[in-house]
Order: C-alpha cells, then sequence, then structure tokens
C-alpha cells in the first residue's frame, strides 16, 4: 500500500519526513537477461562501455517514478509507417502488435512506444546509412504509438531488409525494428530490437547473441500471427514486451549493499 | 495498490512471473524518430530561474560520441513528482515536463533546459540533495548506462546525500555539475564512457 498523508493536516511540509513509506522497487533481472556492456564481437563495445564496476543506485523516489507520456506525444497516421510523403512504401506490408506487460503479468497502460527501422532494402533514411541500396521516397522509417488500457499496441509497416555492416568480414543484422519503450518508472526505461522468425542471419549477428540467456534470446524474435494476418492486405507479427516487475521484497531489504 | 489491482493482468493463468525483454543498442540510427524539437526542453525558453545543463559525452579515447542519446528525469523545484506512484500523491508544476532528452551533436554536445529540483525524503529519515538521473545511449552501448548530475551549490547537501556518500570519495565530485564562468544559470556536465576521469554509473 502507497502511505497517503493528508496535507492539510501538515501545512507548509506536506507530510511527515519520518512517515515517508516508499513504494516497492523494481524487481531485477536475473543475470543473462541483458548483453554485458563490455561484449567484444560488437566491436563499437570496445571504448564504450565502462570500466569501473557499476554502483548499485537504490529505488527512491527518482528511481520509482518516470515521464508518462501519452496520446499527445502521436501525430495521427504514426501508426502507418506505410505511408510516406504522398505515396505507398514498397515491400511486405506487415502488422505489429502485442502487449506491453511487466515481469508480474501486468499490462503496461498508456505507454509510448517510438520505433524506427530500415526499408524493405535494408536502408536507413539517414545521412550516416550509405550503402548501395536505395532509398524508398514513400518510406520515413519511424512509427509512434501509446499502449491502450491493456497494455496493447499495434501499428503498420513494411519488413525491414537485413543489411550490411562493418563489425566483421560479411556482417549482415537480421531484420530487425528498433523500439524504445517508456514504462512507468525511469528504471523500467528499455530500448530493445525486436527480430523475425527463421531469420538465417542469427547466427552470425554479435547484437543479437549478445543476450547469454538463450530463452531471453529468444524473447526478442516476434512470432508469426496468422490470427492478425489480413487477407489480401497484410501478415500479422506479435512482439510482446516485458518491463520490469514490481519487486515483492521491501525496499528496505534490498537498498543497502 | 497491491497486487492486482490493477487487474487486466497478464495472459489468463499465467504461472509465475514472465521473464523480460533483453536490451539492444539503440544503433547509430536513433536520430530517425528520437529527437523531439522540444526535447531539451524540460521547461519552456523564458522559464524564470532556468539552468542550461550541458556537455560532452566521449568515449574511452576521449573522442566525441556524435550518435548517443542522453534523457533525464527529475522531482520539480518542490521535490515532487507528477505520478502516481509518488507516495505523497502526484503534484503538478506548471510548465515543467521533468524530462528531458537530448540527442548529442556532431561534436558530443548535448543540453537541457531546466529548473533546479527539490530535495527529496530517501525513505529512511534522511534526504537526498537535489540531483537529475540520466540515462545514456549509443551506438556501441549494448545496454544503457545511469548516472545522476548533482548541483555545485547544494554542498551541505550534496555532503550528507546517501548515494553520493556510498561512492569512494575520489569520484564523488564527477557527479556534481559545475557553473560556467561568466554565465550566470549555466552548468557544465560532460559524461565519459570509460577511462581515468571515467563517470560513476549506477545500476539500478
Amino acid at each position: 500500500m502507497l502511505s497517503v498523508v493528508n496535507e492539510s493536516r501538515h501545512p507548509g511540509l506536506g507530510y511527515p519526513r519520518n512517515a515517508l513509506i516508499l513504494p516497492p522497487g523494481y524487481a531485477p533481472d536475473p543475470p543473462g537477461t541483458h548483453p554485458s556492456l563490455d561484449y567484444p564481437g560488437y566491436k563499437s563495445t570496445g571504448l564504450r562501455h565502462p570500466s569501473q564496476p557499476l554502483h548499485l543506485l537504490p529505488q527512491r523516489l527518482t528511481e520509482l517514478t518516470g515521464p508518462v507520456f501519452g496520446a499527445e506525444r502521436v501525430q495521427p497516421g504514426d501508426e502507418d509507417m506505410t505511408q510516406w510523403d504522398g505515396g505507398e512504401a514498397l515491400g511486405q506490408r506487415i502488422i505489429v502488435h502485442g502487449r506491453l506487460l511487466d515481469s508480474d503479468g501486468r499490462a503496461v497502460p498508456d505507454a509510448l512506444i517510438e520505433v524506427w527501422q530500415a526499408n524493405a532494402g535494408g536502408r536507413y533514411r539517414h545521412v550516416v546509412d550509405q550503402w548501395p541500396s536505395p532509398l524508398d521516397p514513400h518510406f520515413a522509417g519511424h512509427g509512434r504509438v501509446v499502449t491502450d488500457s491493456t497494455g496493447h499496441y499495434r501499428f503498420t509497416t513494411i519488413k525491414p531488409g537485413a543489411y550490411p555492416w562493418k563489425n566483421h568480414q560479411n556482417a549482415w543484422r537480421p531484420a530487425h525494428i528498433h523500439f524504445s519503450v517508456f514504462g512507468r518508472a525511469f528504471t523500467q526505461r528499455l530500448v530493445t530490437q525486436m527480430y523475425f522468425p527463421g531469420d538465417p542471419l542469427f547466427f552470425q549477428d554479435p547484437i543479437f547473441n549478445s543476450v547469454p540467456d538463450e530463452k531471453a534470446r529468444l524473447r526478442m524474435i516476434s512470432a508469426y500471427d496468422h490470427d492478425v494476418t489480413t487477407d489480401h492486405w497484410a501478415l500479422g507479427f506479435k512482439f510482446d514486451i516485458v518491463l520490469r516487475g514490481r519487486s515483492a521484497t521491501p525496499f528496505e531489504d534490498r537498498g543497502s549493499r | 495498490m497491491s497486487a492486482g489491482t490493477l487487474g487486466a493482468g497478464g495472459p489468463a493463468g499465467a504461472p509465475g512471473p514472465l521473464g523480460t525483454t533483453p536490451s539492444q543498442t539503440i544503433g547509430p540510427f536513433l536520430a530517425i524518430v528520437l529527437p523531439w524539437p522540444d526535447g531539451p526542453d524540460v521547461v519552456a525558453a523564458g522559464t524564470p530561474d532556468a539552468v542550461i545543463v550541458s556537455g560532452t559525452l566521449t568515449d574511452g579515447a576521449g573522442e566525441a560520441i556524435p550518435d548517443g542519446l542522453v534523457e533525464i528525469w527529475q522531482a520539480d523545484p518542490h521535490g515532487r513528482f507528477d505520478h502516481p506512484d509518488d507516495p505523497r500523491g502526484p503534484s503538478s508544476y506548471p510548465g515543467f515536463r521533468g524530462f528531458g532528452r537530448s540527442a548529442t551533436d556532431a561534436d558530443g554536445r548535448f543540453w537541457f533546459r531546466t529548473l533546479k529540483p527539490g530535495p527529496l525524503p530517501d525513505g529512511g529519515g534522511g534526504t537526498e540533495a537535489p540531483h537529475l538521473d540520466v540515462s545514456v545511449f549509443a551506438r556501441g552501448m549494448l545496454d544503457r548506462v545511469v548516472t545522476r548530475i548533482y548541483f555545485p551549490d547544494e554542498q551541505a547537501a550534496n555532503g550528507t546525500d546517501p548515494v553520493l556518500s556510498a561512492l569512494p570519495a575520489e569520484v564523488r565530485q564527477r557527479l556534481v555539475a559545475a557553473p560556467v564562468p561568466g554565465e550566470d544559470g549555466q552548468l557544465r556536465f560532460d559524461i565519459r564512457l570509460q577511462g581515468p576521469d571515467e563517470t560513476p554509473f549506477f545500476e539500478l
């Protein structure tokens, strides 16, 4: 239970300081869920990972709260990436949908999800991406959606292509869509990538394989969803996103090291 | 609120906790969608007492990181959050978003316009000094790193802050922003991902 204090009894202070009871913190992820920041297989991590051990930050008010953005951050059409600049994007039209949940299985409603991706030929609309695959004049590659009251989201796009990069000889990124997700707390913030089932490029991709735990790695792969596939229109893929849930352990027992 | 009051729940009959989704790098193309025109504006231009916090994001070779994203989250000047999980109740502060987002530029620079937050009760009878929570994302980072920005005019509060106090003494000052000489209301906070003067980072 959260402590709710009658402010009128404490004018000018707002609450009795010693009575503040913080809500439970968010449970730590099991080891192996997230990649190590130092992962030599992905060469760019070399100079971009801390060399010192991380310090424990107990979850207090700033960590237990977070920005809550909703419909005000989404424009009409942001949920349909297949229409841009007066025309239709080339490629396999797909519907991506799923639920945003926490690890307790609770829906995360009214949460902003931002996505970006390459076009059907594997080219990003970005000045840095110059490999010889054509830009699509009708594909910008960005979308925004907000989860509904049951945590569900849905957007329409085209299936991104694979593309080469310089990490190792003949390196290709498997097809993927980037996801940036706000939960309801700073602690829950997540940036990830969604992959497609059966991609033959997984074996050589250090970014996908940087996740140590195989079950966790497989959670980044969407599932083909024939119930959402729409006749003569688009293929459906389901991708549930799970953020850290509330710890059952009281804060006081977790906060010290 | 207790477990279950959110009702909607997960898959019917799902046993035990669900596995969380792993982090992946934000990659080099985050600028396609993530920078917002008003991203750095925790408060709008012209807000009285606004502070500009800026800095450079650099790697282990001291090189600027031009494809990074820095985000901040913080309390308002009264030390309150417009959020249902603040046990004191949500409290809005007009014109204040609490959140800022800044993509780094070609020189690795990021910046925010904000108001200094108030101090916060720490839940144990003590007080946290005014601070900003910071997330850093970039190509070459498979997960975010988290740090904090403290304020140079809060020496006494910083001295008793439970998070700063838990750090080795020799690195505490790295989390305190520096006044920009001759520039009222401007603070500098550089983020060094790696190296001898590496910024201290946290796990949550």
